[in-house]
């Protein structure tokens, strides 16, 4: 039996999960990354995607927008700028999502514009992952 | 001395007064729970944030390649104030302390001869600073149709600074907004949001390993960091409104009772009186005869 790590996800609006995880896997911007007990201590910002925690009660998946996850050996705190849980998650949902970034993209100063439109991609592709 | 009918009336309409402000003040604590449970529940990711950031700005500040918002722009002299007030009065002296706080500073900087620009949030504080600083308004943003707090709403309004930030508009952002104490005590705050200042030492950041890089991180933060101050600046200041308009119309309830028991007084004394002198007429007459 894998030791434990704390799962925290954090929205600005409310705590949406809190619960010993085995291993959670993130998506960090630059690839994805799983995190288990003893991991060495990381700070990593988040791109669109899935995340994955492992915990008592099964596999807990969120989609989650932007934010950051902190990383230490006993302990994951995930805090994203929007997150919900995949049963949740509707093509409305993703939808609204997908014209946000987009609509962000279009206005991005030049500099910007490259880090928007990556955004707006990996939208897209996690719409088209979750068969919506 | 009024009439019996004039203080019967008087009674009326105060006691219609006071069933108003008695249900302000219900509706005030139903909102001001639902505005405490909402600024509670943000606390976690707002700190979380601020301990990541401080202990990012401790290492990487100093640094020649440090983000402009953290660095600033090099220069101060255009300063923009924020300042955030409510869409409604009646909430006592809410209101016009953060509206004082903010003309105060205002003051301070034209002394200086600083540019003032100013970007109110909430009719209030704009209908009141409209007179004497009018002339410094650059933009408003209005929050009649938002019918609950959110963050989406914190985000537009960073947009709007970063925008600005970006376009070379000002170099200093303060946010003027009311933190929440208790429901008598709210106490109106100045906050710098641009450039970031972070109070104290910040946790040895350089034990954690950033992805993509310290500086990449802290970059893509920043922006993320302004909008949760305003956020929480946004829902501390919702909390206080309620709080603030919960003990105005206490008190005003209170008052209203005051004054309801000594028109009451005075009225059972005039028709005393009333009657006295009606008897008075009546013996008076009798022994004439």
């Amino acid at each position: 039996m894998a030791g434990t790590l704390q799962f925290d996800l954090v929205s600005p609006e409310r705590r949406l999960a809190s619960f010993a995880a085995t291993e959670v896997q993130v998506p960090g911007t630059d690839g994805d990354m799983t995190a288990m007990e003893g991991h060495a201590p990381t700070i990593t910002t988040l791109r669109p995607g899935i995340l994955r925690a492992h915990g008592p009660s099964g596999v807990q998946a969120y989609a989650v927008t932007g934010g950051f996850a902190e990383i230490n050996a006993t302990s994951i705190s995930v805090l994203a700028e929007k997150a919900v849980a995949v049963e949740e998650l509707t093509g409305t949902v993703l939808d609204e999502f997908i014209a946000e970034a987009r609509e962000l993209a279009s206005v991005a100063l030049p500099e910007d514009r490259d880090m928007a439109e990556r955004t707006l991609n990996d939208m897209l592709a996690l719409k088209a992952s979750s068969g919506h | 001395m009024p009439s019996l009918k004039d203080l019967k009336n008087r009674i009326g309409s105060v006691k219609n007064t006071r069933k108003i402000t008695k249900a302000m003040q219900m509706v005030a604590a139903a909102k001001l729970r639902r505005a405490q449970e909402a600024a509670e529940a943000a606390r976690p990711f707002a700190e979380r944030m601020t301990a990541v950031m401080t202990g990012l700005a401790g290492s990487v500040g100093s640094s020649e390649t440090a983000p402009r918002l953290l660095a600033g722009t090099g220069s101060d002299k255009v300063h923009l104030l924020v300042v955030m007030t409510a869409e409604r009065g009646l909430c006592g002296g809410f209101n016009s302390s953060i509206v004082r706080l903010a003309r105060a500073h205002a003051a301070k900087l034209l002394t200086q001869g600083k540019t003032v620009k100013i970007l109110t949030v909430g009719k209030k504080g704009r209908e009141q600073l409209r007179r004497d600083l009018g002339q410094h308004f650059i933009g408003h943003v209005d929050l009649s149709e938002v019918k609950r707090m959110g963050y989406p709403v914190a985000q537009g309004i960073a947009r709007d600074l970063l925008d600005r930030f970006d376009k070379g508009e000002f170099d200093v952002a303060t946010i003027f907004f009311a933190r929440f104490q208790s429901v008598i005590s709210q106490v109106p705050t100045a906050q710098q949001v641009i450039p970031a200042v972070f109070e104290g030492e910040g946790e040895v950041s350089s034990l954690y390993d950033y992805e993509p890089s310290e500086e990449g991180v802290l970059a893509d933060l920043l922006p993320r960091g302004v909008a949760t101050q305003i956020f929480t600046a946004l829902l501390e200041n919702g909390a206080s409104e309620q709080g603030a308009r919960m003990s105005a119309m206490d008190n005003a309830t209170r008052n209203a009772g005051d004054m309801i028991n000594r028109l009451t007084i005075e009225y059972n004394r005039s028709r005393q009186a009333a009657i006295t002198k009606e008897l008075i007429e009546i013996i008076s007459g009798a022994e004439a005869l």
